[in-house]
């Protein structure tokens, strides 16, 4: 007893240090781990220097109490959360929606669909800022091409889109929308795509046809990945600052700001780098919770977007 | 017998009620397909049409209340190819700059991706893992959100208006991206590949440009697509931290436009189109490539 207590002692430390070193190089040779290390510090560096020390930073100069005082008092921050919160629920879910339904449409065969789907999938193509400025002169008051039609099919004056609040914020969703439906709906077609013809084959012979089997087969299926787009597509959203920013510009009068704008405007038109960046921790509340289930559901259902 | 026959008719007269009813009902949904598809269409096309009309119009005339080219003139298009307003005076420099940004984020982004996938995913380094989550971090973390500190940081390191801070910040937010449909990609690669190579004597660097990058082309086609398309259609860090006309990229240059109210608009829709047409033409050569690259690993649910 005594003596296998001793020898047991003496053996520890070497065992234990083994699986130290074998653990820290998982099962490599020596200079295989030296490679395998050299392989992964680009990547590293890269992170800890353009991220990693950005965050820090960013949470350093949003650290004070007295900026949140400033910033909630100002009227409008307080228009601004409220855009924000619109923008997000309209704009995520009318997107997510259609989506669904569109990519359900594009399942039908036929060559005139594929061809459909190639126009389709344009507004994606076509890069944000071209669109985007293009749909701020679309809803130009006077010589706006919307109003033109308006004027053309129904001798209808329209309005000044941008100069109104809701008109100008509802421009801004619908840009939106029209932005990004193609995306999501090639996404969600590739998992309508990825569900097996043995399912949704004996579930019409079991009677499942149309509305029933997209309740019971085609949308349990589908509602992971659904969840995950419409967290994936929440923060995207939260961080989006082009179709504000082009669309709307923020105005009239500072009205349809959401919070990467304000963060921006804030920081560079009035410069108050301090202010933008708690305009923009003030989001956290949201993004942290967000992250968490997001990193949690993108490592273990492996969805790849 | 006569029941026999009034049977039979009972029983051709509902078939052909239902033969009607299947027809009807198809024809009912081939009209619906055909007004979704025209709403579709119009949708889509109706901001891409404005950019193509005002494009056309003739200098002075952009304010006008048609909605089809009356005059169409080319005329902006030749303007701006030949730089020949003082907007445009560096365009295609700026275009140079927009490509040299897009072709070292691609670079960077490819190798750094399949280096890292590489020791993460092939080679099996311990505690990868943390490397994978820090790449799924910044994958979720919106770019926007991290604007100003870095803007601040490149700043005080004097790399504000060099365009290597910006290509250092696409990196940062494309290399995930790579990272995970390396990794996802790699998995259909039998790691046997490499213990055979292994076994023979090959070394990792060897095993990572003869064995690993051949086997990965698909995934490097499709990351780097999204790599080029990613840094060529940014614009926030461009503003940013490009400031002077000779350092600018399109984007920028093309926001400049909407500074005054007295600017050449055709010649701002123009620049808006010919920046658009390398992106679309390049998603379109790569189509497959990309929807097989953004639905890579499949949609497991």
């Amino acid at each position: 007893m005594n003596g296998t207590s001793v020898i047991d002692v003496g053996r520890r430390p070497a065992i234990r240090r083994r699986t130290l070193s074998r653990s820290l190089r998982g099962g490599l040779k020596g200079g295989e781990y030296t490679w395998a290390v050299a392989f992964v510090v680009p990547y590293i560096a890269v992170f800890l220097t353009f991220v990693a020390y950005p965050v820090v930073y960013g949470l350093w100069m949003g650290s004070e109490a007295s900026l949140y005082r400033e910033l909630f008092a100002d009227p409008i921050y307080q228009s601004t959360v409220v855009n924000t919160i619109l923008y997000l629920a309209l704009g995520v879910n009318v997107k997510m929606f259609l989506a669904l339904l569109l990519s359900g449409f594009f399942m039908r065969p036929g060559w005139w669909m594929k061809a459909l789907l190639l126009i389709f999938v344009l507004p994606w193509a076509v890069p944000q800022i071209s669109t985007f400025i293009s749909i701020h002169w679309m809803l130009n008051g006077e010589w706006g091409f919307l109003n033109n039609v308006l004027y053309a099919l129904f001798h209808i004056e329209g309005p000044s889109w941008l100069n109104d609040r809701w008109s100008a914020l509802g421009a801004v969703i619908v840009s939106h929308i029209w932005k990004w439906t193609p995306f999501w709906t090639l996404i969600l077609l590739a998992g309508r795509m990825a569900i097996p013809l043995e399912i949704s084959d004996s579930a019409k012979v079991d009677g499942a046809t149309g509305m029933r089997g997209f309740v019971h087969i085609t949308f349990p299926l589908l509602a992971n990945l659904y969840l995950i787009c419409t967290l994936l597509s929440t923060i995207f959203l939260l961080g989006d600052f082009n179709a504000v920013n082009f669309v709307s510009g923020g105005g009239p009068a500072n009205s349809t700001h959401v919070l990467a704008t304000l963060g921006i405007r804030n920081a560079f038109e009035i410069a108050q780098p301090r202010l933008g960046v708690a305009a923009v921790m003030s989001a956290l509340p949201l993004v942290i919770p967000l992250v968490i289930i997001l990193m949690r559901k993108l490592r273990t259902s492996e969805v790849q977007i | 017998m006569s029941t026999i026959a009034a049977d039979a008719r009972l029983a051709t007269r509902t078939l052909s009620r239902a033969r009607s009813s299947v027809r009807l009902r198809r024809y009912l949904r081939n009209a619906g397909t055909l007004v979704l598809s025209a709403v579709i269409v119009v949708w889509t096309l109706a901001p891409l049409y404005n950019m193509v009309l005002i494009s056309l119009e003739p200098e002075g005339d952009v304010f006008t209340d048609h909605i089809w080219p009356r005059v169409p003139s080319v005329e902006s298009f030749w303007g701006v190819l030949t730089q020949s307003h003082w907007y445009l005076e560096h365009f295609w420099h700026q275009f140079a700059n927009s490509l040299f940004i897009g072709w070292m984020v691609t670079f960077f982004a490819l190798l750094f991706g399949s280096l890292t996938a590489f020791a993460i995913g092939r080679m099996r380094i311990r505690h990868g893992w943390l490397v994978s989550n820090a790449a799924l971090l910044t994958y979720v973390i919106p770019a926007s959100f991290l604007a100003i500190p870095f803007y601040r940081i490149m700043q005080n390191y004097g790399l504000a208006n060099n365009p290597w801070s910006v290509i250092a910040a696409l990196v940062a937010f494309a290399t995930p991206y790579a990272i995970f449909v390396f990794q996802e990609y790699g998995r259909s690669i039998p790691i046997e590949v490499d213990e055979s190579a292994r076994i023979d004597g090959a070394s990792p660097p060897q095993i990572y440009l003869r064995i690993y990058l051949p086997l990965m082309a698909p995934a490097l086609v499709a990351v780097g697509t999204y790599a080029l398309l990613l840094a060529w259609n940014e614009y926030l860090y461009q503003f940013l931290l490009l400031s002077s006309k000779a350092n600018m990229t399109v984007p920028v240059a093309l926001a400049q436009f909407l500074s005054s109210d007295q600017s050449p608009w055709n010649y701002m829709m123009a620049t808006a189109i010919i920046y658009a047409a390398p992106p679309v033409a390049i998603y379109y050569a790569f189509r497959r490539r990309m929807t097989s690259g953004l639905t890579m690993g499949g949609v497991k649910g």
